[in-house]
């Protein structure tokens, strides 16, 4: 067992004070999100794993205890890698800076580099880079250090599907090549099929699912076709019939009702559209 | 002005000077650790670093030279132990200023810190940097502009003291006689020439300084993409 975390925190909430109580154990090399909505601890129980901030409770990894009822291991000791969402790049230091700043290693800062095709930016300053260059310097830097666990804060949610889905491959890349144990916040659930190989989802503080993505995320039951879920916005009606539309994602779609079920649905409501009589097919 | 007696802009300057890099030494951890606190202590310790921003030069100046005598213990161990006299000397008006001073570097350097990137320092911290490591390659770098103004501000501010410097040092001429207690020498004898032409100089200077400072944050800005 690579991980063991058993840990709770009081949080003081904007609505409300909740406690993150948080028991897990994350096998050696696994990627695992952690997905939830915003307020339920998520960036939290990462910062408490980073030692940015304190909880009680136990933190063992690989046989080293970060966190137990007498120690708290300082973050310099821990040997992690933490990508921010915000980047967090020393401002005062050229990209290849960034990275020898955490170890004086050239090789690997120049292979990091041409891993992620950032070589023709060395000596650039982080303010003259995109978002999504930022986001790569943040990454290798991240690896220099050769850390055993990485956690990942939203690292790509500031960024363009685009420049994300590029952005995925890169970490797909490292996470392989350095075998690390990973833990990414995400709230895509597109990036977290594409890459996490199990996924927990928090709730006011507390893990209230805890599975494969697909498992968690492909919302078919039985002989379902396709599941998907939407907001429903508005239903009118069209002679003997209603029709309901529903936000899917970017998508509107129309479904067609009958009286009786139209009385059982509200405007506002997150529903799943789904079929079952026929074969989808994709153009 | 060939009869000029540059003596005490001399003086002041080498106050100003010693004053600055005194402060900067023993002020920069106290604005680095004001800025990273949560320590309940905070706001205290921040009213007392402030105090002399508020108090009158005359108050500051009475209590310090009430401390610097000999019948004070502070004045007696500077006296017995170093062999200083504190009162009407320039190792006091030193002293007096890095006192007086104080606020005025602390302020902007905290200010400076306290707008940095948390997660830019936290960054350093889990590559494994320690807090000094941290303050000298990250967070001193990315706050130039901050470090530059708390630097001229503390200095202009040592050459433009007054009432402190006259109630701790006197007007002894080559020791504690600045500029400004010369100045003010010079209207109570009602030598206006003098006057003018001391008071011309100390405002020339005063501006070069400021315009220099704000030309710099302004070129800095742009380097780093602010501007």
């Amino acid at each position: 067992m690579m991980m063991k975390i058993d840990i709770s925190k009081k949080l003081y909430g904007i609505s409300q004070d909740m406690s993150l109580d948080v028991k897990l154990e994350i096998k050696e090399g696994e990627f695992l999100a952690i997905s939830g909505e915003s307020g339920s601890g998520k960036t939290t129980l990462l910062r408490i794993l980073a030692g940015l901030e304190d909880a009680q409770g136990e933190i063992i990894v690989s046989e080293k205890i970060y966190l137990d009822a007498h120690n708290s291991l300082a973050t310099q000791a821990r040997g992690i890698g933490f990508v921010f969402q915000d980047y967090a790049l020393f401002a005062n230091m050229s990209v290849e800076q960034n990275l020898l700043f955490v170890k004086k290693d050239k090789n690997l800062a120049a292979h990091l580099l041409s891993l992620t095709g950032l070589n023709t930016l060395a000596k650039r300053l982080p303010h003259s880079l995109s978002g999504g260059q930022k986001q790569r310097v943040a990454l290798c830097r991240a690896f220099m250090s050769k850390p055993k666990l990485l956690l990942m804060d939203e690292p790509l949610s500031a960024l363009d599907p685009k420049m994300r889905s590029q952005l995925q491959e890169d970490i797909l890349k490292l996470h392989n090549e350095f075998a690390t144990t990973t833990l990414m916040v995400s709230h895509d659930p597109s990036e977290i099929y594409k890459l996490a190989s199990r996924m927990i989802v928090l709730e006011d503080g507390k893990i209230i699912n805890d599975g494969t993505p697909k498992e968690i995320l492909l919302k078919t039951q039985g002989s379902q076709k396709f599941s998907l879920r939407g907001e429903l916005l508005e239903i009118k009606k069209a002679d003997i019939i209603y029709i309901a539309v529903v936000a899917i994602g970017q998508q509107i779609v129309e479904v067609v009702l009958d009286a009786k079920e139209a009385k059982q649905f509200q405007v506002g409501q997150i529903v799943q559209v789904s079929t079952k009589a026929f074969a989808p097919s994709l153009s | 002005m060939m009869g000029l007696d540059f003596e005490p802009f001399l003086l002041s300057f080498k106050l100003a000077g010693l004053t600055t890099l005194i402060l900067f030494i023993f002020a920069m951890p106290v604005a680095w650790w004001l800025s990273q606190t949560r320590c309940r202590c905070k706001p205290f310790i921040e009213a007392v670093v402030s105090l002399p921003i508020v108090l009158p030069p005359s108050v500051l100046g009475f209590y310090i030279l009430f401390a610097f005598s000999y019948n004070s213990p502070v004045g007696a161990f500077f006296e017995d132990v170093f062999g200083i006299k504190l009162v009407f000397s320039f190792s006091g008006l030193v002293v007096a200023s890095c006192l007086y001073s104080f606020p005025f570097m602390v302020q902007p350097l905290q200010g400076g810190f306290t707008s940095l990137d948390k997660n830019m320092l936290e960054a350093s911290y889990v590559a494994g940097k320690s807090k000094l490591q941290t303050l000298l390659y990250v967070a001193l770098p990315n706050v130039k502009p901050a470090l530059l103004s708390a630097i001229i501000i503390t200095f202009a501010h040592t050459v433009g003291e007054f009432g402190v410097v006259l109630m701790v040092g006197g007007s002894i001429p080559g020791e504690t006689k600045v500029a400004s207690v010369a100045i003010y020498e010079m209207v109570e004898i009602m030598d206006y020439s003098q006057a003018h032409i001391y008071s011309a100089l100390m405002l020339l200077l005063s501006f070069v300084v400021l315009l220099a400072v704000y030309s710099f944050n302004i070129k800095h800005n742009k380097r780093i993409g602010l501007g």
